[in-house]
């Protein structure tokens, strides 16, 4: 049974998506993500102030298995990334949650709504 | 509908991920494939292994058939128990599939073959029967399970698991094996590290399974399989050879045996008036990234293409096979294109890791 925080926003290709105090958005990828991966041996992410489309692929996350592209859940400016993930890619694999990606300003008029609850998150892998 | 060897039952009570391997329902881990990786080179660990094909040939002229149809000569094999390692091939000198054979007698021998391919070999195999006229027989043999105990710690805990069977394979070289009651043990593996491969009547698989585990083997799916067999260097057919392949463009060239002029086996021709065509050689990434399959490499000499890729466990770094410009040696830098990022890499001669030891 995967861990679905329920403070969260989800996206179809299973980013979680934390939304700061300050409007910015914090990203990883979800426990059921993780464990669909497999062990998680190298992390590629995006370079802050690079500006991205919503749904551009923007982060490689490379298991034993396969590389998985990651992709920006909504349009914006990226903030930072995980220096911390990046030199222990397993921290995804110990927790999904607490071992972030990289963090996002979305850009004005940023579509938020679009994004899927933890319910809608359960359904969707529950479909799957 | 998805095949399901003897074991299946086992691997779901063991909370196995289980996937499509050519038809078979199959494990891919139990829980972490890198964990699994090392208990192997470190310990003991154990595969199901039941989806190849065990097949049987007997008749009086089982050897002279074999010998027509194989790239090594089964000649070699005289003492019984022996087993050999070979490609069969087609007549262009691809690749039909990588086989072990075991000696039993110049009458009687086993074959065993890779799953994927079963359905094609057996065809292949039995139009030869027919073509040639040889007075042999072949059975597919799917009322055998197969495990293999791999690890340095696996011969020992296997005679633990099987209280009587340390007389019977102590004594076993590798690619050796002897009979122990009903099971059949053989000194062979697909790991780099020392151990067995045990062939067992479908009915008692599960039980020697439980004593395996019992006897502290863990149990290791399809993907720490692939890891290890990469970094011991060895082929994975229809990835690092197929059809279209010539063993000797694959690393395979001591496997292919000129030796007995006279010896007309399948594909000898094109090989012979050939030769290798490219070198198969070991890729340990320099920069950051992981190897893959079907990575487009550029060498001095021309370019090359990786056929198998992972990162490796236990040299912490991004390995592949690739197939590259004959003119290549090792210890060259290339450059491997990962998704558009050129990244360099050195040339190394395959295996990475043998018997637990880094040899790159």
């Amino acid at each position: 049974m995967s861990n679905i925080p329920a403070e969260l926003k989800y996206t179809k290709s299973h980013e979680w998506i934390r939304v700061e105090a300050d409007g910015s958005l914090t990203i990883g990828i979800t426990d059921h993500a993780q464990e669909a991966l497999g062990d998680i041996v190298f992390l590629e992410l995006p370079e802050a102030e690079r500006d991205v489309d919503a749904g551009e692929a923007v982060a490689v996350i490379e298991s034993v298995k396969a590389a998985s592209d990651i992709y920006a859940p909504v349009a914006g400016t990226v903030l930072a990334h995980n220096e911390a993930a990046i030199d222990a890619p397993e921290s995804v694999n110990s927790d999904a949650y607490a071992a972030w990606l990289f963090k996002l300003r979305p850009a004005d008029g940023a579509d938020l709504g679009a994004l899927l609850d933890a319910a809608g998150y359960q359904s969707e892998i529950a479909d799957a | 509908m998805s095949k399901h060897t003897p074991l299946h039952a086992a691997h779901l009570a063991a909370g196995a991920r289980m996937v499509d391997f050519a038809g078979w329902d199959m494990p891919v881990n139990y829980g972490s494939q890198i964990e699994e990786h090392h208990v192997v080179r470190r310990a003991a660990g154990m595969f199901d292994v039941s989806h190849m094909l065990a097949l049987d040939l007997e008749g009086a002229d089982a050897r002279r058939y074999l010998r027509g149809l194989l790239a090594n000569d089964v000649a070699k094999l005289a003492v019984p128990g022996k087993a050999l390692y070979s490609c069969m091939l087609n007549p262009s000198g691809g690749v039909i599939d990588d086989l072990i054979v075991y000696y039993f007698a110049d009458d009687r021998y086993r074959i065993v073959v890779n799953a994927g391919t079963a359905d094609k070999d057996v065809a292949w195999m039995r139009d030869r029967i027919a073509r040639t006229g040889a007075n042999v027989t072949l059975e597919a043999r799917r009322d055998l399970a197969m495990i293999a105990v791999q690890g340095p710690e696996a011969r020992q805990r296997t005679w633990q698991a099987l209280p009587g069977a340390e007389g019977a394979s102590a004594g076993l070289k590798p690619f050796q094996a002897a009979s122990f009651e009903d099971i059949l043990i053989a000194r062979t593996g697909y790991t780099g590290e020392d151990g067995f491969e045990l062939t067992i009547p479908a009915a008692r698989a599960e039980a020697v399974w439980n004593a395996l585990a019992a006897a502290g083997v863990a149990p290791c799916g399809l993907g720490a399989r692939d890891t290890l067999r990469l970094e011991a260097g060895m082929n994975l057919y229809g990835q690092d050879m197929d059809d279209d392949t010539s063993p000797l463009d694959a690393g395979l060239a001591w496997t292919v045996d000129f030796s007995d002029e006279a010896r007309q086996f399948v594909g000898r021709e094109p090989l012979e008036t050939n030769g290798a065509r490219r070198r198969l050689l070991g890729l340990v990434l320099d920069g950051k990234g992981v190897l893959r399959a079907h990575m487009k490499v550029e060498t001095e000499h021309g370019e090359g293409e990786t056929t198998s890729g992972t990162f490796s466990p236990s040299l912490e770094k991004a390995i592949a096979i690739a197939r590259l410009p004959l003119a290549v040696a090792p210890g060259e830098t290339v450059q491997v294109d990962i998704r558009g990022r050129k990244v360099p890499a050195t040339t190394v001669k395959p295996p990475f890791v043998r018997n637990g030891k880094a040899l790159v």
